[in-house]
């Protein structure tokens, strides 16, 4: 295998990463804040399609961000409605949640297209386009630095810089403001929020609404980004595949853009080498798709340093009456 | 607080939240340019009105009580198993390999191994997830959806790589041997002299699944480890101080659910398709989800929910058939189902204790 395969897997790794950083990162906001949210493949299917529809309506990739994010959203608001100020069952909502995007994504898509669920193909500035970073093409000849500038860092969507900027912002945001001080305490005890007169719902309101906004990013980087247009279950399971990050990360940003790369990493070699062929053994592909899952439940199970859950995760505040 | 009487709670409340569910799909089909009560008829008519459309409307309830009760055992012990999905499609490949592995005589020699072939693969796929939520307090919702998806691997590489017979190009298994096809019900039928679901699917696992509920009945409700089960699913600590294991609840709960499941598939894979095919579950494992929840987690009333799922299902099919509505209105109503009855349980639930707790002060 030689440098410009390394390269390109790299950078198949990194276009295959982003949607699972925003999910992840997505996920993070509201578990962190003791919402579990196992539906962040259905609001990133549902901002996938609403991205679609709006870019190809209007023409404009922006615009169809922003219905993306509406999208998603508004998923997360019923999520939100059930989980915190109805005190459902978080895990309950989050299966609901897959379910309504995966059947209304299709029947509002067969009503506006009629293709069957698809929105037809986007072009030009209906999607976001790639980005060449200055420099990229003056600086590659220059040997290995210059291929990894211009191949790997340079040339991808917008998106795909906002996602690995998320991840300090999301670092500094937690450890850094008030408003991550007190969202990581009322994961793990929400009373002592209370006590200090902070309000846990509008708390836990706001994390699983950035949680949404995140979502959306991700939804519309599928359908405007990495391909152009909407089909029909086009998340395909990436929802839980950030999820899975999300443990392996144990709910951690930084550790979340390594497990998210991970994974990306995983699905590129999968596609570039359908059966794996190790000198002993042949890996089929099966077993590449099933690893990220697979490494879960390894992480979960504990036996590679221990996965431990915000503490009030899951479970819905209830004030002392 | 002070409890709304019993019927209230049993019938009032789950009636109210399916109410809910089904105004809104009614609202979804009108925002698509379709009429409702058209779409009712439509679905009424293909999924009741015949003997085939009951033919069609049965075997999916046959599949969905075999997942709802899933559900439903696992819930009395304070554990959601979501990976009915995958147990499911587990007990396919036990059915297959029982079925391929021998010559068998006749069905009715067939039909008990198969039973306990895929009874047992669903179960050993629901034991580590059991395990692990018992030992090493990994959540075994996480961990079931983690199965689900290495079931599905496991079997797309299984049916490609092993089971496909040489020379086809379908990611099937070969197919069982005549011997072993399950009786339909409209063989039976036939066998009294009457015309009765001519060319359907419902087949004698209906009466497994009918069994299954009185006996998952009776394990709940009448014996020493139902007690336990459900004692341990109300509350943990209670359930330790009396002795009660944690892990032998867990596993055991686990294995009966994982179990029922797997029996999916004498009616799927055994009674329907003959063969084991790629996705053979199609989303039966979720819908017993649904199934569980709007049962209020009682073998009567999975029986129940099972029976509205089914005709939901074979009506969704008739309506792609016959109208512009695509088969995905089921998956809305499905999902609308889940968040009434289910999550949004508190929005229906707390108006009506008020409610009642209002009447009862007037009365006294």
């Amino acid at each position: 295998m030689d440098f410009a395969t390394v390269l390109q897997i790299l950078d198949s790794a990194v276009r295959l990463m982003t949607p699972l950083l925003l999910a992840c990162l997505a996920g993070l906001y509201s578990e962190r804040a003791g919402v579990f949210d196992i539906g962040l493949e259905g609001k990133m299917l549902m901002a996938a399609f609403t991205s679609a529809s709006v870019a190809y309506a209007t023409g404009s990739a922006w615009l169809g961000l922003l219905a993306g994010i509406a999208g998603a959203a508004a998923m997360a608001g019923l999520h939100g409605l059930a989980s915190i100020s109805f005190r459902g069952n978080q895990l309950i909502s989050g299966v609901a949640i897959n379910f309504l995007a995966s059947g209304l994504t299709v029947l509002l898509g067969q009503k506006i297209f009629g293709l069957g669920g698809r929105t037809p193909s986007l072009s030009g500035a209906a999607r976001f386009g790639e980005i060449t970073l200055p420099l990229a093409d003056a600086l590659r000849p220059v040997p290995v630095i210059g291929p990894i500038y211009a191949e790997l860092i340079s040339g991808h969507t917008l998106l795909v810089y906002v996602a690995f900027a998320m991840v300090p912002l999301t670092w500094w945001v937690l450890y850094r403001t008030r408003f991550g001080l007190r969202l990581r305490a009322v994961g793990e005890n929400p009373a002592s929020v209370d006590t200090a007169g902070v309000s846990v719902t509008r708390l836990r309101y706001g994390a699983v609404m950035i949680c949404g906004v995140l979502c959306g990013i991700a939804g519309a980087y599928l359908a405007t980004g990495i391909s152009a247009g909407f089909v029909k279950e086009m998340t395909a399971g990436r929802g839980f595949i950030a999820l899975a990050a999300l443990i392996f990360a144990k709910w951690r940003p930084w550790s979340a853009l390594f497990a998210t790369f991970l994974f990306g990493l995983m699905e590129a070699v999968a596609n570039r080498f359908p059966d794996l062929d190790l000198g002993f053994v042949t890996v089929p592909s099966m077993f590449m798709n099933a690893l990220p899952y697979i490494l879960t439940v390894i992480i979960l199970a504990g036996f590679v340093g221990r996965a431990i859950p915000p503490r009030a995760g899951g479970e819905p505040y209830v004030k002392e009456r | 607080m002070e409890r709304m009487p019993t019927w209230a709670d049993v019938i009032l409340t789950p009636l109210i939240s399916l109410a809910l569910a089904f105004s809104i799909s009614a609202l979804v089909i009108l925002a698509i340019g379709e009429s409702p009560a058209e779409a009712l008829k439509v679905m009424v008519e293909g999924a009741l009105g015949s003997s085939y459309g009951w033919g069609f409307t049965l075997y999916y309830t046959t599949n969905f009580i075999f997942t709802g009760l899933a559900v439903m055992v696992a819930y009395h012990a304070g554990l959601f198993n979501i990976g009915g999905e995958g147990q499911a499609a587990m007990g396919g490949l036990g059915v297959a390999l029982v079925l391929l592995a021998l010559p068998w005589p006749h069905w009715a020699f067939a039909l008990p191994a198969a039973a306990v072939g895929a009874a047992l693969f669903g179960a050993a796929w629901a034991l580590i997830p059991a395990w692990l939520q018992a030992r090493r307090g990994s959540h075994v919702v996480i961990t079931t959806i983690m199965f689900n998806f290495i079931a599905a691997a496991l079997l797309n590489y299984v049916l490609v790589n092993l089971l496909r017979p040489v020379g086809s190009m379908d990611p099937a298994s070969a197919s069982f041997a005549p011997a072993t096809h399950l009786p339909k019900l409209s063989d039976m039928a036939g066998a009294l002299g009457l015309e009765w679901g001519e060319n359907t699917p419902v087949n004698i696992a209906f009466f497994i699944a009918l069994a299954a509920c009185l006996l998952v009945w009776l394990l709940i409700w009448r014996t020493r480890l139902g007690y336990e089960i459900r004692a341990f699913g109300k509350s943990e600590p209670a359930a330790l101080y009396a002795g009660i294991s944690a892990l032998r609840i867990t596993v055991l709960a686990m294995l009966v659910s994982g179990g029922l499941a797997g029996l999916m598939a004498v009616n799927n894979v055994m009674g329907e398709a003959e063969r084991l095919v790629l996705n053979a579950v199609e989303g039966a494992g979720f819908i017993g989800i649904a199934v569980a929840l709007m049962g209020r987690n009682h073998p009567f009333g999975v029986l129940l929910a099972a029976l509205l799922f089914g005709f939901l299902y074979q009506g969704g099919g008739e309506l792609a058939l016959w109208t512009t509505i695509p088969r995905e209105l089921i998956v809305v109503i499905q999902a609308l189902v889940i968040l009434f009855t289910g999550a949004l349980d508190n929005m229906v639930r707390m108006p009506l204790e008020r409610l009642f707790a209002a009447l009862r002060r007037k009365g006294a």
